[in-house]
């Protein structure tokens, strides 16, 4: 009994180990291949698309409905205390500097990371990453660069898009809903939050672009089993995801607050 | 001229290669035959470098290829095309993308000039006025047409197929012979040719090898092979349950 739960242990802890350090190979060549010439930059464009621009619909529904939720739960804990026009900074505050990058990376994780993860696996089940060996082009460089880049770019800017709807939802009902003044309400706003906020978001959500593109690139470009290994690759690599990201959230706040 | 030298190969515990032996004749069509399983696969990976073996050795001319590492094989690869089993075209691009991709990747020609060549290999493989098409629109004999204009759009010396009739009908899979024959009298190119299809064998083939529990049992032309009294040859080429191999 305790036998068997101590070698279920050990193999996971294998496993992470072993995902762990494949995991960082790969970084280390995608970041190398980055700067090797040729550079194409059409493929980098086409997954800034796809990680960008197909992901905005997503990234500001949760942006607005998160802080309009943060305005009402917050309005209700500051009236106690009379100071209802907090309620500005304290959206515009967890926006920047926690749930924007937070959820715009758990969304974009499930979103883009998921896709990246199911083609990349397709690709590898199919012997279409072979056909690119053969043919002598480094899928590494085709094939997990661009993705890289890409998430490594948009995360920030979908980042700022969140922020910035989170701020108009949160503008809309303290100020519309729960009856704060508008001057106040920006005022206020802009009284507390600081550039700096913004760029400490910013940091986190590069470092989870980064996260996502590669845990997904892993995923998918060492699928094995056919159609159901795809779709563990991509299962795995939203969990890992995920996890890590919040992981490191922590890990990155910690260190920043120094 | 291609000699594997006593190649072997291991996944885990599961021995595949056993110490295969063969040499195969610049110029010609050389097929390997064997079960499904048995490791035909495998060997042809490790001609073109996607599989490294335990211990032997590849020859390619007087170069040892399996010592080659990743960046030197490389430019040994441009010397190879490969069709697979099942195509592996990209299926993000459309055909003549497909069929271009070696060009654009490695030459300088203009748009005009590699559509040009792809019009010209896709002619060449009996296919006209798909350029534009998707491969998930493509029945399996046209994926694997495109798939060989692909192989040779960079007019290699060797081109390596794997299972290039599995999952088509008898007719389709003699017109992929025909066209299997025609690429390669044309530019005289080796051809090496991995199947358990035995019309296709008979149709093709210059030279015959057995694969089979990890070694190469028997090999020799058509005619030696129709002749060969090997129990184990004669049950997989006349296709019979019972015999030596034994069917799980
Ligand atoms: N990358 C791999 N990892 C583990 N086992 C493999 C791998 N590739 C092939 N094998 C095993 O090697 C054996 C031979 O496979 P293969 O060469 O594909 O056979 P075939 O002769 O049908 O082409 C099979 O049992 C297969 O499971
Ligand atoms: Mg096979």
């Amino acid at each position: 009994m305790i036998r068997e739960y101590l070698e279920e242990v050990g193999r996971k802890t294998e496993y992470v180990i072993n995902s762990a350090g494949a995991i960082a190979i790969m970084l280390a060549q995608a970041v190398m291949y980055t700067f090797v010439p040729p550079i194409k930059l059409r493929n980098m464009f086409k997954q800034m698309e796809f990680v960008g621009v197909e992901s905005l619909f997503v990234v500001i529904l949760t942006g607005t409905f998160t802080g309009m939720v943060l305005a009402l739960q917050s309005f209700n804990a500051l009236k106690r205390f009379g100071a209802e026009s907090l309620v500005a900074p304290t959206v515009a505050l967890s926006m920047a500097r926690e749930l924007g990058p937070v959820l715009t990376g758990l969304m974009v994780t499930g979103r883009a990371g998921s896709a990246m993860a199911t083609e990349l696996g397709t690709m590898r089940v199919s012997e279409q990453i072979d056909a690119l060996v053969t043919m002598a082009v480094n899928p590494i460089k085709y094939l997990v660069v661009p993705r890289v880049v890409a998430g490594v770019l948009m995360f920030p800017v979908l980042t700022i898009i969140s922020d910035f709807v989170g701020v108009v939802g949160g503008y809309i009902v303290g100020v519309k809903f729960l009856g704060i003044n508008s001057g106040v309400y920006i005022a206020r706003t802009l009284d507390f939050v600081n550039v700096h906020d913004i760029f400490y978001g910013l940091k986190k959500s590069l470092a989870f672009g980064l996260i996502t593109a590669t845990v997904a690139c892993f995923h998918g470009f060492y699928a094995k089993g056919g159609a159901e290994g795809v779709g563990r690759a991509a299962t795995s690599s939203v969990v890992m995801g995920s996890v890590l990201i919040l992981v490191s959230d922590y890990l990155l706040s910690s260190i920043m607050s120094y | 001229m291609i000699e594997i030298k006593d190649l072997r190969k291991s996944f885990e515990s599961k021995v595949v290669l056993d110490g295969v032996d063969l040499t195969i004749e610049k110029g010609k069509i050389t097929v390997i035959i064997g079960r499904s399983g048995e490791g035909k696969s495998v060997l042809i990976k490790h001609i073109i470098g996607l599989l490294r073996p335990d211990s032997g050795k590849i020859m390619l001319d007087d170069v040892e290829i399996t010592a080659l590492k990743e960046r030197e094989f490389n430019g040994m690869r441009k010397r190879f095309g490969m069709l697979f089993q099942g195509a592996a075209l990209f299926d993000s691009m459309t055909v003549s993308e497909n069929v271009g991709f070696p060009l654009v990747e490695h030459t300088d020609l203009n748009e005009e000039d590699v559509l040009k060549i792809v019009k010209e290999k896709l002619r060449r493989v009996g296919l006209e006025g798909v350029e534009d098409l998707m491969p998930a629109e493509l029945s399996g004999g046209m994926k694997k047409r495109v798939g060989l204009a692909r192989a040779i759009v960079m007019d290699p010396e060797i081109v390596l197929f794997d299972e290039p009739t599995a999952g088509l009908d008898p007719i389709m899979s003699d017109s992929i012979g025909d066209l299997v024959l025609e690429t390669q009298r044309a530019l005289q190119t080796t051809y090496i040719v991995i199947t358990h299809d035995i019309t296709l064998t008979y149709k093709i083939a210059d030279k015959i090898a057995m694969l089979h529990e990890g070694r190469i049992i028997e090999q020799g032309s058509v005619e030696e092979m129709k002749a060969n009294r090997n129990p184990i040859v004669r049950q997989f080429l006349e296709g019979r349950a019972q015999g030596p191999i034994k069917v799980y």
